[in-house]
């Protein structure tokens, strides 16, 4: 209707070009935590519904800032003109203009709906037997995540900073937190819930393609908020199981000297009060496989990137790194305001101490 | 004389500081909360800058994660509590009793209390800056992360005991704008022929009496848990942090109507006056307005979409967010419908309202998004969100606000403002915010979170951050213009005649600026758009409702400055820092009290001085 010439025709085609473009510029499925890279069937379901959501608005805002744009040129007061019709309504068009939005609405309503019904029931699993569980705990600023023992179901595994899953089950994520409020989320595999401390929230996931997977924590949780960062590894079922018997194995012991004072040190600096190297779930996160963890404290890589093969010279930089000033890595973690290593004198570690220490969590793998 | 104690004379100083600090004059204290909400507004923009300069790219250390927090936090509780609730304030007051022919509103000693409380809460809430270090928790100050453990220092304390002073503030305010739009009308002015401005501010009011006890008690329930052991939120002891979350979002969603419904009036002002046509279908306008009111208390735990609530929970919240566009849509075709067909002269106002409903229409159909609950559990506390409110707040209210200056600046100042300087200001406003705003939907749906106060450089996140930051220089840089227009137009601009734009509305039929007693004779209304009606000749003349005027008998009745509301506010700010830092058994809190009691009392017996 207002395309009425050959120049506004060809404006309005450069806008809705151009918008395209600005558009398309902000879709990057191949960033890190990107939610158009949907690699799992919560992920997928819920761009599904952005999308219905999505270019139905957009179809709108074309129709609403074009009308304003016509409305700018053709109704510009000229001089000499009078009043114009003073029109006071149009109840038929007021009707139009408030079923017509009402029925498109029932239509975003009802796959949305269907949707947070998708998401909160977990499918059965296809391997058959129940879907494996895993205990996602939100701690000030880090994930912990317990696995049952494949060997004694009585039993917990307790690990950090690091989620492994098989490839094409789905994952029943009960959720916890020891302290703040924070929430679970891996963006290209499903969205968030939140983790709220004596609380019974679940997800369900699933990932349909081995690799790596990013998640961060999207509750504010305080001063390192934004450093409270985790990694999901999804592989094989089989080289899942295995990695499990290796997290169940206990910590390996070592013969190397440097390690074995680095074992002393461990005790005597009083790591030994908040660090389990055994099952346990303490103040900090559990250590006793530390080495084989693609990252550190959720932040520092300890593999090339797209390697799943921890670089030892990586590892035992971060370790060193961490260990010297970890403040400035993760500000206002618990472990520089309150660890005896970094508040009393007497415990305070040296470089030598450092390196001996390094040694021995090198060979907690 | 009467022998009240602590009766003092009235003040009576014409011109200067004291006239100012006295004052009950509507009009004054309209431009003192207009003047402190911009100053404010400035704060909270500079808060702004500060956290996007520290984000334009990865893993940058400018600020510190402390300071980055605590600026979050301060930039929302500032932009909306002290800018955005006291700006749509100085409107009410200037413009409310114009408009409905009235000589003041109904309780003018109660109306300087207002303004000066909302000082007195301004200035404690910037003082934690200085006092320990500004709240940290985010505006919305989730427990437990307020928890005396989590936060033990005073920042949170001054956080509570601000909106709590606020809040005294606003509902003093809102119960005497409900009071002064139901008794003092003009004769004539039924609510069916009432501006829509007022309509808005009419319905704003009663939400803002009908919210603000829900977070007052949320606030003593936290204050409580602080500072007496008490355990309404605490884990440990049976408590339920999201019972928090409940009652900050039963009164956190009603509030951004409250904060968008003036916006919404001004804009219902500005293009019907220069479109020179009625709001098209005032009826409906008004009644969505009222609907929007209402079905904004069924809708607060779209906010906890996340929260675990449960499927069905879920699902209704869906339903009734949804819903709650309707009505919102129909205002915005309404004021299309306006423009269609009018004879449009886009000056600088009517250019801010217009791209109101530009930019408040993004917004909206990003709301829209975040409605469906299932979707949202991707867009829940990340960039996209920040998008939609920003541009609902910044290009929905900030947008209309400044028209609004500029639509009232010569009826307020008697002079006219630089016109193509206010046309510069708002494309350059117009660029600025949506390059500041438009890529967060983009970071938002790449997985960037709210509230961090860095991110690494492989997420990809540093381009559309760069772009964002330079967007936030070029909206100061439009701030910095609008300032030097106001500024200079007020000082030497144009002498402004009484009805510069051929207005509708009774606010024009009077002087620029009014005399201190705004209408020389109360108007007698006969129709909607009460001065347009009586310039075109199209008045019908029956019988007006309500009976006529009988001033005509007596001299112009004005109320009397006073310098007790003034001395209430002072006795309530010593107060809350009594309450803040709760040292010696609260000693200073209960000084605090006793004026505030002593001050009401002399306020309320207080006598008029004899007239000469």
């Amino acid at each position: 209707m207002f395309i009425v010439n050959l120049r506004s025709r060809r404006i309005f085609s450069f806008a809705v070009i151009g918008a395209i473009f600005v558009l398309m510029l902000g879709c990057t499925p191949s960033h890190n935590q990107s939610t158009f890279d949907p690699l799992g069937p919560v992920a997928a379901n819920q761009l599904f519904i952005f999308n219905v959501i999505f270019w139905v608005a957009a179809v709108i805002f074309v129709a609403v800032e074009a009308a304003l744009i016509y409305m700018f040129v053709k109704f510009r007061r000229q001089p000499g003109d009078g009043d114009p019709i003073q029109v006071h309504g149009n109840p038929k068009m007021e009707i139009a203009w408030t079923i017509i939005p009402a029925l498109i609405l029932v239509i975003a309503a009802v796959p949305t709906i269907d949707g947070i019904f998708f998401a909160a029931n977990p499918p059965p699993n296809p391997a058959g037997g129940p879907a494996l569980e895993v205990d996602a705990i939100g701690r000030q600023w880090f994930f912990e995540f317990q696995y049952a023992d494949p060997n004694d179901a009585s039993k917990k595994i307790v690990i950090a900073n690091e989620l492994h899953m098989p490839v094409a089950e789905p994952v029943v994520f009960r959720l916890d937190s020891r302290d703040v409020i924070h929430s679970f989320w891996v963006p290209k595999l499903g969205g968030k819930v939140d983790m709220i401390p004596n609380n019974d929230n679940s997800l369900w996931l699933q990932a349909d393609e081995v690799g790596e997977f990013y998640g961060q924590c999207a509750e504010f949780c305080g001063v390192s908020h934004a450093n409270m960062r985790f990694k999901v590894i999804v592989e094989s079922r089989t080289d899942f199981d295995a990695w499990l018997q290796e997290q169940a194995a206990p910590a390996a012991e070592t013969v190397d000297p440097l390690a074995l004072a680095g074992k002393d040190q461990f005790r005597s600096a009083n790591c030994i009060f908040c660090h389990s190297t055994g099952r346990g779930s303490g103040i900090g996160p559990n250590l006793s496989h530390v080495a084989s963890r693609l990252n550190l404290v959720g932040l520092l890589p300890n593999a090339e990137e797209g390697s799943f093969v921890v670089n030892d010279a990586m590892l035992q930089e971060n370790l060193k790194r961490w260990l010297t000033d970890p403040d400035e890595i993760k500000p206002g973690n618990i472990m520089s305001r309150e660890a005896d290593a970094y508040n009393k004198p007497e415990f305070a570690l040296d470089e030598s101490d450092v390196d001996a220490l390094v040694a021995y969590l090198m060979t907690l793998k | 004389m009467s022998t009240v104690p602590f009766a003092i004379p009235r003040p009576t100083y014409p011109t200067g500081v004291w006239s100012w600090i006295t004052t009950i004059d509507h009009k004054k204290i309209g431009v003192l909360y207009g003047v402190t909400a911009f100053v404010l507004f400035i704060i909270g923009g500079l808060e702004a800058l500060l956290m996007r300069i520290q984000l334009t790219s990865s893993n940058q250390d400018i600020v510190s994660p402390e300071v980055f927090n605590q600026l979050f936090t301060m930039h929302g509780t500032t932009m909306i509590f002290l800018a955005v609730m006291p700006l749509s304030a100085a409107f009410f007051n200037f413009v409310i009793p114009l408009q409905i022919g009235a000589r003041d509103v109904a309780f003018p000693r109660l109306n300087a209390f207002s303004y000066w409380t909302f000082l007195g809460g301004a200035i404690l809430l910037n003082s934690s800056w200085f006092l320990g270090g500004a709240t940290n928790a985010g505006w919305f100050g989730y427990a437990p992360l307020t928890s005396i453990e989590q936060n033990p220092g005073h920042g949170i304390d001054f956080w509570i005991i601000s909106l709590q002073v606020l809040g005294v503030a606003s509902l003093a305010a809102a119960f005497n704008f409900v009071v002064t739009i139901i008794n003092m009308r003009a004769p004539g002015m039924s609510f069916m022929r009432l501006p829509l401005f007022t309509w808005m501010t009419f319905i704003t009011a009663i939400l803002l009496v009908l919210a603000f006890p829900v977070i007052t008690v949320a606030l003593i329930e936290l204050y409580m848990d602080r500072t007496f052991g008490m355990n309404f939120f605490n884990v440990a002891a049976g408590g339920d942090p999201v019972l928090w979350q409940h009652l900050f979002w039963v009164f956190g969603h009603p509030e951004v109507y409250i904060l968008i419904l003036p916006a919404m009036g001004i804009v219902s002002e500005i293009i019907p006056t220069f479109s020179k046509k009625p709001l098209f279908g005032y009826g409906t306008v008004v009644l969505a307005g009222a609907i929007i009111a209402f079905m904004g208390w069924m809708v607060w735990s779209h906010h906890m979409f996340t929260v675990g609530l449960g499927p069905i929970p879920t699902s209704v919240f869906v339903i009734t967010t949804m819903a709650i566009a309707v009505p919102t849509g129909i205002k915005v075709f309404n004021w299309m419908a306006t423009i269609w067909g009018g004879s449009v002269d886009f000056k600088a106002p009517m250019l801010f309202a217009v791209g109101f409903i530009a930019l408040f229409t993004i917004g909206g159909l990003s709301g829209v998004m975040h409605a469906a609950a299932s979707s949202d559990a991707q867009q829940q506390d990340t960039y996209f969100i920040v998008a939609h409110i920003h541009y609902v707040l910044f290009g929905g209210a900030i947008v209309a606000i400044i028209g609004g200056i500029y639509y009232w600046f010569p009826k307020i100042t008697g002079r006219m403002y630089n016109e193509m300087m206010a046309k510069v200001n708002f494309w350059v406003m117009f660029i600025g915010m949506n390059m500041a705003f438009f890529p967060m939907h983009f970071l938002g749906l790449d997985g960037m979170p709210r509230r961090i106060y860095t991110y690494d450089s492989n997420m990809g996140w540093d381009f559309w951050n760069g772009v964002s930051t330079v967007g936030v220089l070029v909206l100061g840089t439009s701030f910095l213009i609008f300032i030097i227009n106001i500024v200079t137009s007020w000082r030497s601009g144009e002498t402004a005649e009484a009805d510069p734009w051929d207005g509708r509305t009774l606010e024009w039929s009077i002087a620029s600026p009014p005399p201190e007693y705004n209408f020389e004779v109360i108007p007698t209304v006969y129709d909607r758009d009460a001065w347009w009606a009586e310039k075109r000749g199209k008045v019908q003349h029956g019988v007006p409702v309500g009976g006529g005027s009988d001033e005509e008998e007596h001299s112009i009745h004005m109320p009397q400055p006073s310098y007790w509301p003034l001395i209430v506010s002072i006795g309530l700010i010593i107060s809350a820092y009594g309450l803040v830092f709760h040292s010696g058994n609260f000693i200073v809190a209960s000084v605090g009290l006793l004026i505030g009691v002593i001050g009401v009392y002399a306020w309320a017996f207080e006598p008029v001085n004899e007239p000469e």
